[in-house]
């Protein structure tokens, strides 16, 4: 089971993540990531691993991870 | 074939110059948080893009002008700026532009191993690159004076300037709090 | 199961200082806390055995730090422990360290404390000891963690635990004050003896810091489980509303739940847990939506300031509560108060958010007539609107 975590002390909320993965995260009203699973770091379904790799990537602060 | 080196040269100078100025206004505009609604597009893609698309052409630059012996370029020129022997002072400018890219390039290809407060610092050089290039390409190139390098130049400058004030625009303050993590140390 | 005073002198506030210190090895330690079911006293109520455990994974030596940062403002129980028996917690801290061959064992306390006799404890029993910078957020472990790296005292991402990479990057057994006593007295008595007290799921005594509208307040021992009215019993509490279990993460209790039994399961319906066991008595003579509004914008200050979720929902989150408490007249209060308490939780690096949210929901739950007044603007401690 893959989730995606969020480092919380390097988010800036520039919000590329719930731009690349919105099935999984959206974002609040100051720019920081909200999980949609309910979970704190959203299980990853196969389906969306190519689109989570790509949000980890383009996150400007490496605050993302997948685990 | 002297003429063609040269023409490689300035040509793959100019298009790097306006390679950079799309990777530094991307840059800006995803620094500001602000949803620019283009879905999964990735503007993080386009902008590493464009900057790797301007080293390589910055390495057929730097190529083509050591070959050509009319720019009387030596591989020292490459890394000490200002030794060179045709108009030393803005080929320095280039030998500048050439040494910080590098060392940004290098820096963000690795910003996994060095860690993202080092990748940021580093980062902030590319504020200092862009300009020297863009100095370097008017004062060193042949072209300088002609009317479509200057509508390059000033497009250039002209994106530049207007992201650099989109993202000072107040909006960006609205967005929240600044994170501000407290310094108490022992 | 009573809280009338304890006459076994072998318990915490009594207790004599030891000689020569138990030599234990890894395993026996483990069987120790395990056996004995130990939990930890600093507010997280975590099994201590699982702790150690992992700290014994890596492959490096450990470090063993004694958490006695205290820096929920109503807890006072690691000042006491420190000043009266600072014996108890280092020779703890010794025992634990030297059982699992850590390369370092560090007390670090707190600014509220005062270091004297446990400076001279420790030296006898070559611990070190770190005074540190304080602050409410300081005593989580990874923030002391980084403290004592010489880094900001602020959390870091939950990730990578400290038992894996703490300080130095060496697996670190962080153990509140309270806790490393409690394990010190164990293995000089044996697991029997510590279940004598408590209760078979959560067994042993611990300390209650009482304050609040009580005749005197301090900390008293007590055996865990005990019921909420027979901790505070020896306090003497005048005229009591409610009471905020658990410190300013906590929850409340209402006076006609004083006969609940302290103990996760029976909290549990009130969204409360022991904690680091701060009992904080309401009177009549303050307005609980008044105390919570304060509480509430004294941890926004004190939020690490890194996590946006923390530092733009907190702030927001008080005011609100504050506005409430100020009786204006904004029907649509609860509802920010509840959207900013949503906001604010399970998103950051530490559980700061969270607890300040759990203490605010239960404020709004517990004293729902009272915000209800507070809406048509009457408060029955403050009067009529300000």
């Amino acid at each position: 089971m893959t989730r995606l975590h969020v480092d919380w002390t390097r988010c800036d909320g520039h919000g590329a993540c719930a731009e690349l993965v919105p099935e999984l995260l959206a974002s609040d009203e100051w720019g920081f990531p909200l999980s949609r699973t309910g979970e704190r770091d959203p299980e990853v379904p196969p389906a969306l691993e190519e689109h989570a790799e790509h949000a980890v990537r383009s996150c400007p602060l490496m605050a993302l991870r997948l685990v | 074939m002297n003429e063609a080196l040269w023409a490689l040269g300035r040509g793959t100078g100019i298009v790097a110059l306006v390679m950079f100025t799309i990777t530094l206004v991307l840059g800006i505009a995803t620094h500001s948080g602000r949803s620019l609604g283009l879905g999964r597009f990735g503007i993080a893609d386009v902008h590493r893009t464009a900057a790797l698309t301007g080293v390589g052409l910055i390495a057929v630059h730097v190529g083509s002008l050591l070959f050509d012996p009319f720019a009387q370029l030596r591989l020292v020129d490459l890394v000490f700026p200002f030794l060179g022997a045709y108009r030393p002072f803005w080929l320095g400018l280039g030998t500048l532009a050439v040494d910080l890219l590098a060392v940004v390039t290098v820096v963000s290809l690795l910003r996994h191993r060095v860690g993202p407060r080092v990748f940021r610092a580093v980062h902030w050089l590319t504020y200092v690159l862009w300009p020297v290039a863009l100095i370097h390409a008017l004062g060193n190139g042949t072209d300088a004076g002609t009317v479509w390098m200057t509508g390059v130049a000033v497009t250039c400058f002209a994106a530049v300037t207007a992201a650099v004030f989109w993202r000072l625009l107040p909006s960006y303050g609205e967005r929240g709090r600044t994170r501000n993590p407290r310094k108490i140390v022992r | 199961m009573t809280a009338t005073p304890l006459t076994d002198t072998r318990r915490l506030l009594s207790a004599e200082p030891m000689g020569a210190l138990p030599r234990l090895s890894p395993d026996s330690l483990l069987a120790l806390a395990e056996d004995a079911g130990l939990t930890g006293r600093g507010g997280a109520g975590f099994p201590t055995a699982i702790k150690v455990r992992a700290v014994t994974q890596g492959r490096r030596a450990p470090v063993v730090v004694g958490n006695a940062m205290e820096g929920e403002p109503l807890s006072c129980k690691d000042a006491v422990l420190l000043t009266r028996v600072p014996h108890l917690v280092v020779d703890g801290l010794a025992i634990v360290a030297g059982a699992l061959g850590a390369h370092e064992a560090v007390l670090a306390i707190g600014p509220e404390i005062d270091p004297t006799a446990a400076t001279e404890a420790a030296r006898t029993r070559g611990v070190e000891v770190a005074r540190l910078e304080g602050g409410f957020v300081t005593g989580q472990e990874s923030a002391l963690v980084n403290q004592l790296d010489g880094r900001p005292a602020i959390p870091g991402d939950p990730l990578v635990r400290v038992t894996t990479r703490g300080v130095d990057g060496r697996p670190t057994l962080v153990l509140n004050a309270e806790t490393l006593a409690q394990l010190g007295l164990i293995a000089r008595h044996g697991v029997a003896w510590f279940r004598e007290a408590g209760t078979p799921e959560d067994p042993g005594t611990s300390l209650f810091s009482i304050s609040g509208a009580v005749e005197q307040a301090g900390v008293v021992e007590a055996p865990r489980g005990s019921r909420l009215g027979d901790v505070l019993a020896s306090a003497g509490p005048v005229h009591p509303v409610a009471v905020l279990v658990g410190g300013f993460h906590g929850a409340w209790l209402p006076a006609t739940a004083l006969d609940t039994r302290l103990t996760s399961h029976d909290l549990k319906p009130y969204g409360a847990a022991v904690g680091a066991g701060v009992l904080h008595v309401l009177g009549h003579d303050l307005c609980p939506i008044r105390m919570a509004a304060g509480i509430a914008g004294y941890l926004a200050d004190e939020s690490a300031a890194q996590c946006g979720p923390c530092i733009n929902g907190l702030p927001r989150m008080a005011d609100a509560l504050e506005r409430l408490a100020d009786r204006v007249p904004d029907p649509g209060l609860p509802a920010e108060i509840d959207r900013m308490r949503l906001l604010a939780t399970g998103r950051g690096a530490c559980a700061h958010p969270d607890g300040t949210a759990r203490m605010v929901a239960s404020t709004m739950r517990v004293f729902a007539d009272h915000v209800s007044r507070h809406l048509a603007g009457h408060c029955e401690v403050e009067g009529g609107r300000r």
